[in-house]
């Protein structure tokens, strides 16, 4: 009897015995490719790691930029207008800026909104505690958390000091060489913006490894250089941030 | 040895529990940990008491089935299973503390049994190749390389014992579930079903209310079976190439 086995098109094949009734089918309508990536856990992880990745790219471009300010303010000033005039005369005057702006809104939300489904699907996954716990178990995790939330509010933070400038008092617009030595000569600029880049340094020496993990290139063979890669890139671009403040700190700058 | 155990007691599903206290003596260092529990059972039941309920079977670290946590550890100190781990890895006048497996997807049975029947709805998903049955083929029918094979062998080895899930901060099965997917989709007797048994065997794993993975890496350090880390990666390689093949439309 051929046709003893043959499977209800309707119904998946490879389903198993299940002890569970199943739950009734709806109509058969094919998932969209990115619907059922955004719903399942692994996913949804490939897309915290992609928009970390883009916003990672863009901090590295961001921090070679900042370095220009160790050149003195004539230099800093014109880069900070050629930023605007990329692209011309293809593109209008700050097109290229708010292009890079809008893929990096679309980053941050998507990242943050993954970050922020994720964690309370994990959390809810172990109700219930230990009574003892193994020593220094989900520290990566509480840190990525908690770190994650420091960059978030340090982002608008940084958007109101240096780009806006509306909280940066002694600003002038036009002027990013000047703004930049106004905040930091204040306390508060250094040290919001010292441990925001000390958490960033965090954030990335485990975030660029475990985008790699998530994105499937993780292998036991070369776990190793993959972690010691992370950790450089996460020194170099949290030791090139903080050069500025430092170089302001100490006179270098002003 | 003399030993005090704080050990979990529950007395059904959606009964309260709480941590209690025994006062064990006359353990022997060459005592596995289920044979210690067995002469407290003993003791127990001598003096007319509930004995501890906990899961075991083969006793020599191949059924999986004989999973606590012990100190804040799946299956205690050492790299095996709490029937392969035995007392002298304790000293004399320790506390001892002894929990059931912790996650939202196994629930406690009773004490430190709970049910794992969510690991077989997962493999029911997916973890399985279809193959003509009737005489057995001959072992040379399908070549398969020497490394396919060696990585093949070592994600067969996963027992299924949960420690994984027990271990992960976010109760995650994706050491478990990778190790399912790695063992048949690097196989050649496993390619019919490549791109469908990965998105079927995530989708079940999801269902299930297992958490994500957050790459802590708490699942390989207590799996017995050294399932690496690096597996789950695999998976995620494999899942998201089938949904870029659009897998999905295979199926059914
Ligand atoms: C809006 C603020 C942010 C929040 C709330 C946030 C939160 C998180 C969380 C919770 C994770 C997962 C950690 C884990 O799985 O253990 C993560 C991963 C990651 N983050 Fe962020 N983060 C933020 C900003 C950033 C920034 C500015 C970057 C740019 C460098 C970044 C790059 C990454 C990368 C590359 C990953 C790895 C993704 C993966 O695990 O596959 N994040 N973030
Ligand atoms: S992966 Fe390891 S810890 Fe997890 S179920 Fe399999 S054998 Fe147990
Ligand atoms: S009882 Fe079978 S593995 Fe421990």
């Amino acid at each position: 009897m051929a046709l003893a086995t043959r499977t209800d098109p309707e119904r998946p094949a490879q389903k198993g015995p299940r002890q569970r009734p199943e739950p009734p089918r709806k109509p058969a309508r094919r998932p969209s490719l990115i619907g059922s990536v955004w719903r399942s856990t692994v996913g949804k992880k490939a897309v915290m790691a992609v928009t970390g990745l883009v916003m990672l790219a863009y901090l590295a471009a961001h921090m070679f930029g900042n370095l220009k300010i160790f050149f003195g303010p004539g230099e800093f000033n014109h880069y900070a207008h050629w930023l605007r005039v990329i692209g011309e005369p293809a593109l209008h005057y700050e097109w290229f800026l708010w292009l890079v702006r809008v893929a990096l809104v679309a980053s941050v939300v998507l990242h943050g909104v993954a970050a922020y489904q994720l964690s309370r699907r994990d959390l809810a996954a172990r109700p219930r505690k230990y009574a003892r716990r193994r020593q220094g178990a989900s520290y990566a995790t509480r840190t990525m958390r908690w770190g994650g939330v420091i960059l978030g509010l340090f982002v608008v933070w940084h958007i109101l000091d240096l780009t806006t400038l509306t909280v940066n008092e002694r600003a002038e617009p036009g002027h990013p060489y000047q703004n930049v030595v106004a905040t930091f000569s204040t306390w508060y600029g250094n040290t919001i913006y010292i441990v925001a880049m000390l958490a960033l340094g965090a954030h990335i020496r485990h975030g660029l490894w475990s985008a790699i993990q998530t994105l499937g290139a993780g292998r036991p063979h070369r776990d190793r250089a993959l972690k010691i890669a992370s950790t450089a890139v996460a020194v170099v671009l949290a030791g090139g941030f903080i050069s500025v403040p430092i170089g302001v700190m100490t006179g270098v700058v002003s | 040895m003399r030993l005090t155990l704080r050990i979990w007691r529950q007395r059904g599903p959606e009964q309260p529990g709480a941590m209690t206290a025994y006062e064990i003596d006359g353990i022997s260092p060459e005592m596995s940990f289920l044979e210690m529990l067995d002469t407290l059972n003993e003791e127990l039941i001598l003096r007319g008491e509930e004995p501890v309920a906990f899961d075991h079977d083969c006793r020599e670290g191949i059924c999986g089935a004989c999973g606590m946590v012990i100190n804040g550890q799946a299956h205690g100190p050492e790299r095996t299973t709490t029937c392969q781990l035995h007392m002298r890895h304790f000293s004399d006048g320790d506390t001892i503390d002894v929990e059931p497996w912790r996650a939202a997807a196994f629930p406690v049975v009773k004490d430190l049994v709970v049910d794992r029947s969510a690991f077989d709805r997962i493999i029911g998903s997916g973890g399985f190749i279809s193959a003509p049955t009737g005489s057995a083929p001959d072992a040379h029918a399908t070549p398969v390389p020497k490394p396919v094979a060696d990585t093949a062998f070592e994600h067969a080895e996963c027992i299924g014992c949960g420690a994984c899930v027990a271990a992960c901060p976010n109760g995650s099965a994706m050491l478990f579930t990778s190790a399912k997917v790695v063992h048949l989709n690097v196989l050649p007797q496993g390619q019919p079903e490549r791109e469908s048994r990965v998105l079927d065997m995530v989708g079940a794993m999801d269902e299930e209310g297992f958490g994500g993975c957050t790459n802590t890496g708490e699942c390989a350090v207590a799996c017995p079976k050294g399932i690496p880390l690096q597996s789950i990666s695999m998976m995620n390689r494999e899942f998201l190439r089938a949904s870029v093949k659009g897998g999905g439309r295979n199926r059914g």
